[in-house]
This record gives structure tokens, sequence and C-alpha cells, in this order.
């Protein structure tokens, strides 16, 4: 696309697509740590996730912030104007993707013990799907490929049948001995905060696709969580 | 750059402008001096022709002579001169008579003659007088006099009460042969209706020739080549229209010489390239944003052009028409051509009667030998330049009094 | 993106289009200066009640188009116009339409506001009157006050009819034309860059005239500010080098456009 004629309103775009890059990296480095705080019980690690999540925040005022008086002084049109909203609009997704990180590593505290292989497998499979949900989809978001954030898109149904077992599993093993409940719970909470990770991904690959075309997707996102309707009869 | 360069150039550019300064100054000096002397030197010249001297005598208006019931038909030369004689008694051979006489103008008596239609109680009675005198009379007492022998004139002064009056005269009498009766009234008259003619014909003509130039004819080659004609036209001497004037009016319809018809039309081609030219100028002035206004609102050309583009074009077109109408007042040489060089007495009363027009009758007076008519011309003169200030003036004030009006 | 189909005779089916009836219908039309092909090949439908708005760079034939719609290029010597251009069933072109009839139904308001030095009220009567809207005096005062009201003057003005119209202010001047353009009862309001020589507020007082007007009349206003065109059309035309690239939904247009010369054009990219 050729420059603005205005070059600092191709400044004030470049500034903002580079502190979006720089939250997304961020935001992907936190959920590493936080997945392996949890599954190492790393307290210390998880301590320092929970510390650098304001700079997160800090990030997406920034973004906000500049996104605002861009509107204001450039007034917009077309492509521009998507580029800007879906900022806005991404900036806050992988803010919340840090937040859920941050919980996550807070359930480091909440486990004493060394989890069960299977739940460990399987909660170590959720971090591994959900981080390359997020690489992708900011991947695609740098290169503005509609392509590959539909596939990510798609790709969240498969997060959400993982969580679905993970929640079964979680179940029996409460059902079994109640003494576990309490390790249960966090690490329910712990896999919710991975799926919701996922679900803000597709959101950012639903923006992708706005920013692209310049309409919404139409069709509605495949979802496999079920969670909501399970009854203790349905196991 | 230095200072010094700098200070240097400015200096030279500040002596510059003090020159030009002071060149213009000079001129304006120069051309005051000029002008100066010429108005003081016509004044000087012509201020004694707006005097006239009278003599108060008493006078018997005989019953025997005058029929009261027509009193315009008795001689009052006679009696007058008879009453003039009678002052100087000691005047008896005929050589003294007729030199008494001689101080006595050709229409001594007329204004006699008027008190006494006026009033023809007054038959039988003797009145005092004012009886006007002669032209050598009147240059004596004017001062201007070159004669030798002046000891009549003298003994006439000791005698008889002489009056100085404001010559209305020149404004209500014709030509004369005689300088103390001749009047511009005649040539007034002829230069205005000459002048009528002139404009009556030319503005309208004027005008709507250029209207037409400039808004609706066709901007092609034809038009192209009679605005440069035009533009020539307006430079060529006006003698020249004389001659057309002559070939065409006189020779070819055989219009009557001297009239102020053919003056008028002659006076008319000559004024109509400035007119054309100056109402072109006001018209194309006008900005083209009002005649667009006009068009989008769903007015003609026409109706665009003389409801809007005309009134505001009319301040420029009324300075224009005033300055060939002032033209035309002051134009000689093509007047000569068709005619009206000739001595006319009469006052015209129609377009068709032989007149004369004033710039003619100064050249006319100019050229005759009586010393009296040397202050007449001067007097003429003044009262043609008073007449061009006047409507310059006119132009003047109209033009400031609708200027920028948009 | 295949530009080939913005310059369509039906344009991709505007939101607007399919609500009101076409008022002006240009179908192949070629504008000549001299030698200069200034449009070429425009056809567009321009609907009633509704503001179109034309957008380009400078030089892209938008004003060129605009008045070809009431034939003010008739004024210009050596402009040719060919192509058809339908209004009321007629094609204007045609020699059968007179030209002075036409601008009594399409009125215009130029860039530069231009009243006539003269008082306000025969600012406003003079169209009437030439073409005999009015029978007396009476009825006159009518059309020249309810043109007033209608172009948001009447209130500031009613006092001083008599006054020339080239004392007020230049929003109020530009009124002044609107509401003389409105007073001859036209069916198209024509606008070239009405507010270019006016200040912000003037310029929103206008905006909101215009809005106001559109339930009335069909009206299409050229402008240089696309911010002005977002707020105040319905639809909006962008011209390029005398061809017309897109039209469509303003709202659309200025989010999302088809081709990208209007993108780029829009988004500054231009030059």
């Amino acid at each position: 696309m050729t420059d603005h004629t205005t070059k600092a309103y191709d400044q004030d775009i470049a500034i903002l697509k580079s502190q979006l890059a720089e939250m997304g990296g961020f935001a992907e480095e936190q959920l590493a740590h936080a997945i392996q705080a949890l599954s190492k019980r790393d307290i210390v690690l998880a301590d320092q996730v929970i510390a650098n999540d304001q700079k997160l925040d800090e990030l997406e005022r920034q973004i906000e912030e500049k996104a605002i008086r861009t509107i204001a002084r450039r007034q917009p049109m077309a492509s521009d104007l998507r580029e800007i909203m879906v900022a806005i609009r991404i900036s806050s997704d992988i803010e919340r993707i840090g937040d859920l990180a941050k919980n996550t590593a807070k359930r480091a505290h909440a486990i004493s013990e060394a989890l069960p292989r299977k739940l460990a497998t399987g909660l170590s499979r959720m971090g591994t799907m959900a981080q390359a949900q997020l690489t992708q989809v900011l991947d695609a978001y740098a290169r503005r490929d509609d392509e590959k954030g539909l596939a990510v898109w798609r790709a969240d149904e498969d997060l959400d049948s993982l969580y679905n077992s993970i929640f079964r599993e979680l179940l029996t093993y409460m059902m079994e001995d109640p003494r576990n409940i309490s390790m249960c719970t966090h690490l329910l909470f712990g896999a919710k905060n991975l799926e919701r990770i996922g679900d803000h991904t597709t959101n950012i690959a639903e923006n992708i696709h706005f920013l692209v075309h310049g309409k919404p997707i139409i069709e509605d996102r495949p979802k496999n969580d079920i969670t909501a309707m399970m009854r203790p009869s349905d196991e | 750059m230095t200072d010094t360069a700098y200070q240097i150039r400015l200096a030279r550019r500040y002596a510059a402008e003090r020159r030009f300064r002071a060149y213009g100054l000079i001129a304006l000096v120069l051309t005051s001096v000029f002008l100066l002397y010429l108005l003081v030197d016509i004044v000087a010249k012509g201020w004694p022709a707006f005097i006239e001297h009278r003599a108060t005598i008493d006078v018997t208006l005989d019953a025997a002579q005058i029929d009261k019931a027509n009193p315009a038909t008795a001689d009052y030369t006679v009696m007058v001169k008879d009453a003039w004689r009678d002052q100087f008694p000691e005047m008896s051979s005929r050589s003294q008579k007729k030199q008494l006489a001689a101080l006595l103008s050709q229409d001594t008596a007329e204004d006699l003659r008027e008190r006494v239609i006026a009033n023809p109680a007054l038959v039988g009675q003797t009145v005092k007088a004012e009886i006007l005198l002669s032209d050598d009379a009147d240059l004596y007492f004017k001062g201007l006099s070159q004669e030798a022998d002046t000891s009549l004139l003298e003994k006439v002064a000791d005698k008889i009460d002489i009056s100085r009056h404001f010559s209305w005269r020149l404004f209500s009498n014709g030509d004369s042969r005689e300088p103390e009766l001749a009047g511009l009234r005649g040539a007034i008259a002829g230069s205005l209706l000459t002048v009528f003619v002139a404009i009556a014909l030319g503005l309208p003509l004027g005008i709507a020739a250029a209207i037409y130039l400039e808004e609706f004819a066709p901007k092609n080659r034809w038009t192209d080549l009679i605005e440069v004609n035009i533009n020539n036209l307006a430079a060529v001497p006006s003698i020249i229209f004389g001659l057309l004037g002559l070939a065409m009016f006189l020779n070819l319809f055989g219009m009557p010489r001297s009239a102020p018809l053919v003056g008028g039309l002659v006076l008319a081609l000559l004024v109509l390239p400035t007119i054309i030219i100056a109402a072109r100028a006001a018209v194309k002035a006008v900005p083209p944003s009002i005649k667009e206004a006009a068009l989008g609102v769903g007015a003609s050309h026409q109706q665009a052009v003389f409801h809007h583009v005309l009134p505001l074009a009319v301040p420029g077109i009324l300075t224009g028409a005033i300055l060939g109408l002032a033209r035309a007042f002051g134009e000689t040489a093509p007047l000569l051509m068709i005619g009206m060089v000739a001595f006319i007495a009469d006052v015209p009363k129609s377009l068709t009667d032989a007149a004369t027009v004033l710039p003619v009758q100064i050249y006319l007076w100019s050229d005759l030998p009586e010393i009296g008519f040397q202050s007449k011309t001067a007097a003429a003169i003044m009262v043609l330049i008073t007449i061009l200030f006047f409507l310059n003036g006119i132009a003047i004030y109209l033009r400031k009094k609708f200027e920028r009006r948009w | 993106m295949d530009h080939q189909t913005s310059s369509l005779v039906t344009p991709a089916a505007p939101r607007i289009m399919a609500e009101r009836p076409v008022r002006i219908s240009a179908r192949d039309v070629n504008i000549y200066y001299g030698e200069k092909h200034a449009i070429k090949n425009l056809s567009i439908n321009i609907p009633d009640k509704a503001v179109s708005a034309f957008i380009g760079p400078s030089g892209c034939g938008k004003s060129t188009f605009l008045r070809a719609v009431n034939r003010m290029n008739d004024t210009i010597v050596g402009c040719r116009v060919t192509g058809d251009i339908q209004m009321d069933g007629k094609n204007i072109n045609s020699r059968e339409v007179d030209v002075v009839e036409l601008r009594s139904h399409v009125g215009m308001v130029f860039q530069k506001p231009n009243p006539f030095p003269k008082s306000i009220y025969e600012n406003v009567a003079y169209g009437p009157r030439i073409h005999g809207l009015a029978s007396n005096k009476a009825d006159l005062d009518v059309i020249v006050e309810s043109s007033l009201k209608k172009a948001g003057l009447f209130e500031e003005v009613k006092d001083r009819m008599q006054q020339s119209g080239t004392g007020l202010s230049g929003g109020q001047q530009q009124r002044l034309c609107i509401a003389r353009a409105i007073a001859v009862n036209p069916s198209v309001i024509l606008m070239d860059e009405p507010c270019s020589a006016l200040d912000p507020i003037a310029t929103a007082r206008i905006e909101e005239l215009i809005d106001e007007l559109r339930q009335n009349y069909c009206i299409i206003i050229v402008t240089h500010s696309m911010q002005q065109a977002a707020r105040v059309s319905q639809l909006t035309a962008f011209f390029h080098l005398g061809t017309l690239v897109e039209f469509g939904d303003t709202d659309e247009m200025f989010t999302a456009p088809q081709d990208k010369r209007t993108q780029d054009y829009i988004t500054g990219r231009f030059g």
C-alpha cells in the first residue's frame, strides 16, 4: 500500500503496530511462563508472571491513548479506520489474555503435590494448544493473513473438546476422593482460563477478518464447549 | 552581506526615491505654472468683454413720433440720437455730429424701446435713458483704446454720466459685426443642439454596440476585426470625420449645410468609438459571478445582461458618455468642414437651421480685426472652459457616486 | 479489485437506491473542453430526495459534470457535451429542452457566495418574478418569506429586507444564495463546494440546512472535504481523471470502499 501523503500519519500507525507487536510478544511470554509455573509448581516463576501483568495493562493504555489521538488528529477513513478500531479491540483481547495467564499462574500456589499423570498431560496439551493459537493469530495479524486467522478460529474447537475431557476427568477425581476437591477446583479454574484464552484468540481472528475484508464473519463459530450443560448423570 | 554594502544599497535606494519624487514635483510645478499662465492670460484678456458702458441722458419721448397704440413702430434711434446731440450743442458741424453719433452703438435705443413697449404711459414724457455706447467709446472707458485722438471722448467723459454694467448681452445676443453687440447665444444654442444630436445618436448606439460585442457576438475573426477597427477609429484625427460628413451627409444625402443635425451626426461618429470602448470596459469589469448567479436562477442571457450586468456597468458607461460629450463640445475641425463657419446672426431654433458652435465662434471671432473682438474671443474661451469643467465635474461626481457598489 | 464493475450503469445496489426513485440518469456522457476530454463515458443514476456527494482530486471532472446537469457549461466557449442526461423523461442536452426553463428546475449554489448587489428581498424575488411564479406582490412576499425561512435566514434578516444582500456575513450570504435558488421551486439543487469559503460554524449551519432540504429536493454536492461528504451525503461518487470510479452508499464507501483508487484517495494516500 502506498504511503499517506502526510508522513506523520504513517508514523502514527507504525507506532501503533509496533506497540501491539510488543504487547503480543509479551503476552506470549507470560502465557508460556504461566503454564510452566503451573505444571512445575514453580512459585517464584508464578509470582513473576503475576507481577509482570501490569506491564500489559500499561501497554494497553498506551495503545488506546495513541489510537484515540490518531482518530482525533487524522479522521481516519476506510482501511485506516478499521486498522485503528481493530488495534483497540485486539489490545483489549491481549490484555485479557494476560489477565487469564496471570490467573492461571496464581493457581500454582494452590497445587501442593504432583498432579496425576493423566491430568498433567491433559493440562500440558491444553497449554501448548493455547500457546500455539496465540502465536499463530498474532502472526496472522502481523501479516494481515486472514486465512491463517480463520484456521485459528476453527482450531479453537479442538481446544474446547480438550477442555471438555479435562473437565470430566476432574469431576471423576473429585467424586472419587473428596480430599481432591480443593486441588481439582483450582485446576478447573486453570483449565477454564486456558479455554478462555483460546476464545480470545478467536476474537482476534475475527478482528483480523474485519480488518482485511471490512465485514464481520457471518457464520457462527464452531463451539464445542458443552460443559455448561453437563450433568452428573452424563458420566 | 556586510553591513556597509547594505547601507550603501539602502542609501542609493533612498536617493533614487527622492529623485523620483523630485521629478514628479517638478513636472507638476511646471504644468501648474503653464496652466496658471494660460488661465491668467485668458481671464485678463477676457474680463473686459463682460462689462459694457452706458451713458445716462434725458430723452424726450415725443408723442408726435410715437403711436401710443403701437409703440414698437417708432424710430427710437432717432430720438436717442437727437437727445444725444442735444447734450453737446457746441458740436454743430456735420463731421462733428457724425463723430458724436459714432459714439453710440447701433442698438443704442433698444433698451429704451423695450421700456416704452412695456409701459406706453411713458409716451410724451422725458425719461432718463441708459444708452449703449459704441465699441470705440466702450474701449476708451475700459482703458483699452488705441485711438490717437481721444479729445471727444474726454469731453463726453466730463459731461455725461457713464455707468458700467455687467454685459448680459454677451449671453443674450446672437453674433454681430459690432463688437459691443456680439453675443454667444447663437453659438451656445448651436452647440447645445449639435451636442444633443451627437449624444442622442452616439450614446444609445455606442452602448448597444458595446453590449452586443461584449456579450452576444460570437467570438470569431470578424468580431476581432471589428474590435481592432473600433480601437483605431478612436485615434483618427477629427478632421477626417469632417471630410466624411462633407462627402456623405452634405454631398450624398444633400442635407442642409451648417445645420446642427449634420454637425451632430458627424460628432456622433466621432465620439462613438470612445463611448464603445468605455462601455465595453465597464461591462467587462462586472464580475462574471453575478452573471453566473443570474443564469443559475434561470434568467436568459439577455435578462442576465440587462437586469444585472448593465446596471452595474452604468457608472463606467456614464463616465465614458460624459467624456465623449465633453469632447464633442470642444471639437472644431470637423464642423468647419461641414460648413459651420459662416457668420450666423440668428439664434438657431431647429435642427436644420444654420448654426455655429462655440469653438467655431471662438475661431471666427479670433480672426476679426476689431480690438473689441479680442476680449470677446477670450471671454468665449472662458465660457467654453467653464462649460467643460462643469461637464467633467459631473462625470467625476457620478463616478464617485456609483463607484463599487458590489 | 475489478474497477470495470464500478462504472456500470447500475451501481452495486446501494441501499438508498432501492428506497428512492431516480431523479437524474446519465448514460455515456462525454464532455470535452476543446481537445481536453474532461468526462469519459459517465453513467450514473442520482436518486431523488437524497444528497449525493461528488468527491475526487482537483481536475477530476466532478465540477464539470455538475455544471452539465444545469447546462452551465453552455456558457463556456469550446465545451461539448455528448451523451444522454435524462431528467423528467427528457434528455436535457436535446434541442427541445429550453435551457432557461431547465435552470428554473435545477438550482445552483456556487463556491463563493454571490448574492446580487440588490436588496435581500430583491435577491430572492428576482427568480420568481422572471418566471412568473407570483401574480401579485402579496404572493411574491409569501414566496420570499418561505424561501428565507427554508434557508434558515428569515429570522436574522426579517427587519432589514431592503438592505443590500452584500452586507451580510459570508455564511448568511451563502444561505441567501440557497434561498434564492429555492425560491424558483426547483426539483434539483446543485452545490459546488458551497462551504469552502466559510468558517466552521457557518459550514455546520449550511450542512444542517442541507440535511433538512434533502427531504424535499434532490441535492448534488461537490466537495473537497471527505469529512463533509461523509457527514452530509447518503451516496458518494468518486471521480478520478474524468471517470466515475465508484458510486455507492456513503457509509460503505467510507468504511470499506470497493475500488483501490477510492481507498487510496479517501485515506490520503494519493500523490
